[in-house]
């Protein structure tokens, strides 16, 4: 287990208070200054030394992300914007960040500013989380007082000002460009890429778009070092990283763990066990809904870190983990999910605004032993088709979860959907009236 | 997608209170200038707090008005995006999370909870045109399933029985506090927590 005193999030529980006089306590804003003296390319340099991952569900790493800014300040004025649009099924991390470590997230909001040279920080807040936002934004209006913000903010010499962007319920937001038409008062709906937001982002300027966790992290790096942050974890999954852990466990939880952590370990130490015992345990989502689920004999030695969970072909995503036991029926989480896609779907690209409809429907016969031997592969077919041909990543995000309980759970599917398409057996249903023309012999 | 009407009856006129406008004005100086279209969310946020938890068409008039936009961009994101209500839904809004981590937890009793208390279907209001439920996807609270939001506050940890409780009291007329129903402490596991434990007992 991590050593408490490696862990970023002091006050993740709120033992403390979210205030400035106990963030200050607890480390932050004491030596800001020092550390922008120290120069752009030096805090670039150590992001980059300490292997930072982005933490938003991608994992790119932050340091090359910051070294895509232009170097010099054109006609246009540079933007940082923070994403706290956190709407994945299973992952609820940014919110305690909001309400009870806001100051490391001020203060890591000056320094990246300060790195891209952005004098403007919008933070975009999902709008359900209206009361976890005004909570940010009295840290916000103590900041300023304390004149930690505004002009030569924290007396640093760089001018900042942030604001508070809320969304309103679209889970699409959460997509970069998605975000950037957001906040420019428009639908949400994602951008093709390039030209990429580093170039030509938030009103054509070029803007930086990092999680809310992420930049949260930076001035703790900074602070004691990219070498400490990159000695966590291993090579090129540094660190530490908040987990979720939801559903079926004893102790539901967030916890800030280091990366690499066993699973087993993250659900038996932390989470106080699977419901019924491990036996009892049907598969894991790693990380939040858009990654396929692993069934239960992977889970007992998998690692959680962006490496391990790829070539399981899965992913740590937000590290969302959400623990699914024997007592629940898998289809039907997952026919769950494939609604909850169908519902956030922008409707821009075809593929992903039809197809999420028909994974979901047929995801619902399928748990109720409705459809037919074919549509197994059929379901797979339109996952393939989702895949990789849309705007955005969100074809992936809910194609991925169908394919994982076909690829881990099809013998399940097919004991419970046995019968043959062809209209035969005078079953009354009215969807597959017209499969006698799939009829090969005819 | 989502398919989302604006209400058959529609009040006909729609004006900020000075109160709102104080706030819209607020909300258009955090952007650069030339951009005022960036505060469209906010403002029908703001005019969906004034007008009783919904949207008319005609405020989404007054707002493109307002902002010197034109009128159909002003209701392409009010039908976008879920959070604004485009007919009426009560003074409180129960909405009830039933996306996968909720409902392996039960979240369906919940839900049967509103159909006992509030109305049978969702989206119609209860018999006293109080407060109306609806299921709606993740609201971000996965650790403190099942839950749900009323207004904007949230309801964590709950089962059918509490879930009753607080419906009674808002059927009253009462603010339930919000907050986790089993007494637990924000995000922290319950009766098992192993980590920061020097902080917990300072």
């Amino acid at each position: 287990m991590l050593k408490d005193q490696d862990r970023i999030f002091q006050n993740l529980y709120n033992d403390l208070g979210p205030d400035l006089t106990s963030s200050q306590k607890r480390g932050d804003w004491v030596n800001t200054k020092e550390i922008t003296d120290k120069g752009r390319d030096w805090i670039i340099n150590e992001i980059k030394d300490s292997q930072l991952r982005g933490r938003g569900g991608a994992g790119f790493p932050t340091g090359l992300k910051w070294s895509f800014a232009p170097k010099e300040v054109g006609s246009r004025p540079h933007y940082l914007v923070i994403n706290g649009d956190e709407s994945e099924p299973g992952t609820c991390k940014d919110r305690d960040i909001l309400r009870f470590e806001p100051h490391k997230l001020i203060e890591g909001c000056l320094i990246a500013s300060y790195a891209i040279q952005a004098h403007v920080c919008y933070i975009y807040i999902r709008g359900e989380y209206f009361v976890d936002g005004q909570k940010l934004q009295a840290a916000i209006d103590e900041a300023y007082e304390k004149k930690l913000l505004g002009k030569n903010a924290a007396g640093t010499g760089w001018d900042l000002d942030i604001y508070i962007h809320y969304g309103a319920g679209a889970y699409i937001c959460g997509e970069e460009t998605a975000l950037l038409e957001s906040i420019e008062g428009k639908k949400g709906q994602p951008r093709l890429k390039p030209p990429f937001p580093a170039l030509i982002g938030l009103y054509g300027c070029p803007t930086i778009i990092n999680n809310v966790e992420t930049i949260a992290v930076v001035p703790t790096i900074l602070r004691r070092g990219g070498k400490w942050f990159a000695s966590l974890g291993r090579e090129k999954n540094t660190g530490t990283k908040i987990f979720c852990i939801s559903g079926n466990v004893n102790n539901p939880c967030n916890v800030e763990e280091e990366m690499n952590i066993p699973l087993k370990e993250l659900i038996e130490v932390h989470a106080g066990g699977v419901i019924g015992g491990w036996d009892n345990l049907q598969a894991v989502i790693p990380g939040g809904s858009s990654m396929p689920l692993i069934p239960k004999d992977k889970c007992e030695t998998l690692t959680m870190d962006f490496d391990s969970l790829m070539a399981e072909k899965s992913g740590l995503g937000t590290a969302g983990v959400v623990v699914i036991n024997k007592d629940q029926d898998i289809i039907k989480c997952m026919a769950r999910i494939a609604r909850f896609y169908k519902h956030e779907s922008c409707g821009q690209c075809t593929p992903c605004r039809e197809g999420s409809g028909w994974m979901w429907r047929m995801l619902e016969r399928m748990a109720k032993g409705e459809a037919s031997k074919d549509e197994i592969d059929m379901l797979g077919d339109v996952t393939k088709q989702i895949e990789g041909h849309t705007i955005c990543a969100f074809g992936e995000g809910s194609s991925w979860p169908v394919q994982g309980l076909l690829r881990h759970f099809k013998d399940e599917i097919k004991k419970r959907n046995k019968f043959d398409p062809i209209v035969k057996e005078n079953k009354n249903i009215p969807y597959l009236v017209d499969q006698h023309l799939l009829d090969k012999n005819a | 997608m989502s398919l989302r009407r604006p209400a058959k009856k529609q009040p006909e006129n729609f004006k900020f209170n000075p109160s709102s406008l104080e706030a819209a004005k607020n909300i258009i100086a955090k952007y650069p200038e030339g951009k005022q279209q960036s505060a469209v969310m906010a403002l029908l946020y703001i005019a969906q707090k004034q007008n009783d938890n919904w949207i008319p068409l005609a405020a989404m008039k007054y707002i493109a008005k307002f902002l010197n936009m034109p009128y159909i961009k002003v209701y392409e994101v009010a039908t976008f995006y879920s959070m604004y209500n485009l007919s009426p839904v009560g003074k409180y809004f129960v909405q009830v999370c039933t996306t996968t981590p909720c409902m392996i937890r039960g979240a369906n009793k919940l839900v049967e909870a509103c159909k006992e208390k509030i109305s049978e279907d969702e989206s119609v209001l209860s018999n006293d045109k109080s407060c109306s439920w609806m299921e709606v996807e993740c609201l971000g609270a996965c650790v403190n399933a099942p839950m749900m939001q009323i207004n904007d506050d949230y309801y964590e940890d709950l089962d059918k029985e509490k879930t009753l409780k607080i419906l009674d009291k808002i059927l009253n007329g009462e603010k339930p506090t919000p907050g986790s129903y089993r007494g637990r402490i924000n995000n922290e596991p319950e009766n098992n927590r192993k980590t920061l434990m020097d902080l917990k007992n300072a």
